[in-house]
Formats: C-alpha cells, sequence, structure tokens
C-alpha cells in the first residue's frame, strides 16, 4: 500500500427508510482491507444509527445496529457524534452503543471509540479528512 | 441447488449459501462437507461455531482477516493463522466455513 489516506464516512440519516446507512456500513467494513485511516461521523438524523435497543420487528427490516459494536475489529478508530444533534434528539451518550478497539498484538485497547464531539470539532474533522464519504 | 439432509429439504442461493440461517442444523454442515469430500473433525467444529456465535453478536459474517484475529484470540494464538485456516478450509475460511455454518457470504468477498 503506497499512502495511508483519511478516509471519513459521514452518516446523516436515520438508520431505516431509506439505504444509505446499511451501505455506508458496508462501505465501512470493506474498507477496512484497504489500510486506510477510516474515521466515522454521525450527524442530524445519522445519530439514530447508533442508539441502543433497536426493535425493527414491526418493519420487517434486518436489524443491524449490533454490527456496529464490531467496527472496532475492522481497524476503525474513531466514530464521532455531533452533539447538537444528539441535543436536538433528546439524546445522550449513555443512549449509544459503545464499540470497544484493541490491537490484538500489543494488547491495547480502548473501551469506547464513540465520542461525542461539538460542532467546531465536527468541522475541524471534516476538514482534516483526505475523503470525506457522505450518506 | 436445495440439500437434504434427514430428509428435511434446504434451500440454498446459487453460490450455495443456507438462504435461512434460523433452518441451520449441525447436520448441514456435515452434508456439505460431504459434499466437498471434507470429513468434518473437532476442529472445523471450533471455527464453524466460533461463525455462528459471532454472527449471533454482530449479524454479518466476519472478514477474513478478523476472523483470523478472533481466532487467535480464543482458541489460541497457533491457529489465529490463514495457514491453519486453509488448512482445515482449502475453499477459504471466509468463504467455506461461512457457508457450514448457514451463514450469508463475508461481507466484502467476491
Amino acid at each position: 500500500m503506497s499512502e495511508t489516506k483519511n478516509f471519513m464516512f459521514l452518516n446523516r440519516r436515520a438508520p431505516y427508510g431509506t439505504i444509505y446507512a446499511w451501505e455506508s456500513l458496508e462501505v465501512v467494513l470493506i474498507s477496512a482491507a484497504f489500510e486506510q485511516n477510516v474515521s466515522l461521523m454521525f450527524a442530524d438524523d445519522g445519530v439514530y444509527e447508533l442508539t441502543k435497543g433497536q426493535d425493527t420487528a414491526g418493519i420487517g427490516m434486518k436489524n443491524f445496529s449490533p454490527t456496529y459494536r464490531t467496527l472496532g475489529d475492522y481497524e476503525v478508530r474513531h466514530m464521532y457524534v455531533d452533539k447538537a444533534s444528539l441535543e436536538a434528539r433528546g439524546l445522550t451518550a449513555d443512549d449509544l452503543v459503545q464499540v470497544e478497539w484493541e490491537d490484538w498484538e500489543t494488547e491495547e485497547s480502548v473501551d469506547n471509540i464513540v465520542e461525542v464531539v461539538d460542532s467546531e470539532k465536527v468541522a475541524e474533522l471534516l476538514a482534516e479528512s483526505d475523503v470525506v464519504f457522505s450518506f | 441447488m436445495p440439500i437434504e439432509v434427514d430428509g428435511k429439504t434446504f434451500e440454498t442461493d446459487e453460490e450455495g449459501y443456507l438462504v435461512n440461517l434460523n433452518d441451520w442444523v449441525p447436520g448441514v454442515a456435515e452434508m456439505m462437507a460431504k459434499e466437498d469430500d471434507l470429513e468434518l473433525t473437532d476442529d472445523h467444529w471450533d471455527i464453524i461455531n466460533f461463525l455462528r456465535e459471532y454472527y449471533e453478536e454482530y449479524q454479518i459474517a466476519p472478514a477474513v482477516r478478523v476472523l483470523t484475529k478472533a481466532v487467535g484470540k480464543r482458541l489460541g494464538k497457533e491457529k489465529g493463522n490463514s495457514k491453519y485456516l486453509y488448512g482445515l478450509f482449502p475453499y477459504g475460511p471466509g468463504k467455506q466455513a461461512c457457508r457450514y455454518a448457514g451463514l450469508p457470504k463475508p461481507t466484502g468477498c467476491v
């Protein structure tokens, strides 16, 4: 691999109703194989993608929310959540899934790579990214 | 092509993966292995059972790289490498073992 880039996946839509959230997740899972620096950002209705206790029985869709918890195994190091979007929906960090990360060689680990950040930081992170995938 | 185990028919897709994950019984893995001329040992079952647990928890089939790391962690370092896994599943640990376990094809696999 010649060059490592900072990939940012920006998720702004509710998990169900459209295919965007699932498609984004699939691309993230695939891009792990390319050894890039992959980060995710959740803003607007996208914050709902990370909420705990989703039950999709009533809409006949697969509940893929447990899949986010394995992203640490796919070399995703950062999952950012926009604070203003969270607050506007009456949610807090406690309503979101936790995602563990561990380096299996060194056993270095992070208990939770999900981080709530303010708007200024959101703008900074997006500006720092080499590539932004918007879903 | 559907497969038959103990008089029950199990529907599979065009690549031989089980259509309904919940239908799976151990006999499905045994029948699929038999068609590949492979005899399942405890070592094979360790991987198949691990895959089913992983799917239950995360709702996806793991990429082979993730599988390799996870096997090393759970079953011992000497098993967490592709040489060991390909030794067990010569058609590819991701594809073949997932198929035996009744899982869909791993995301990112072609």
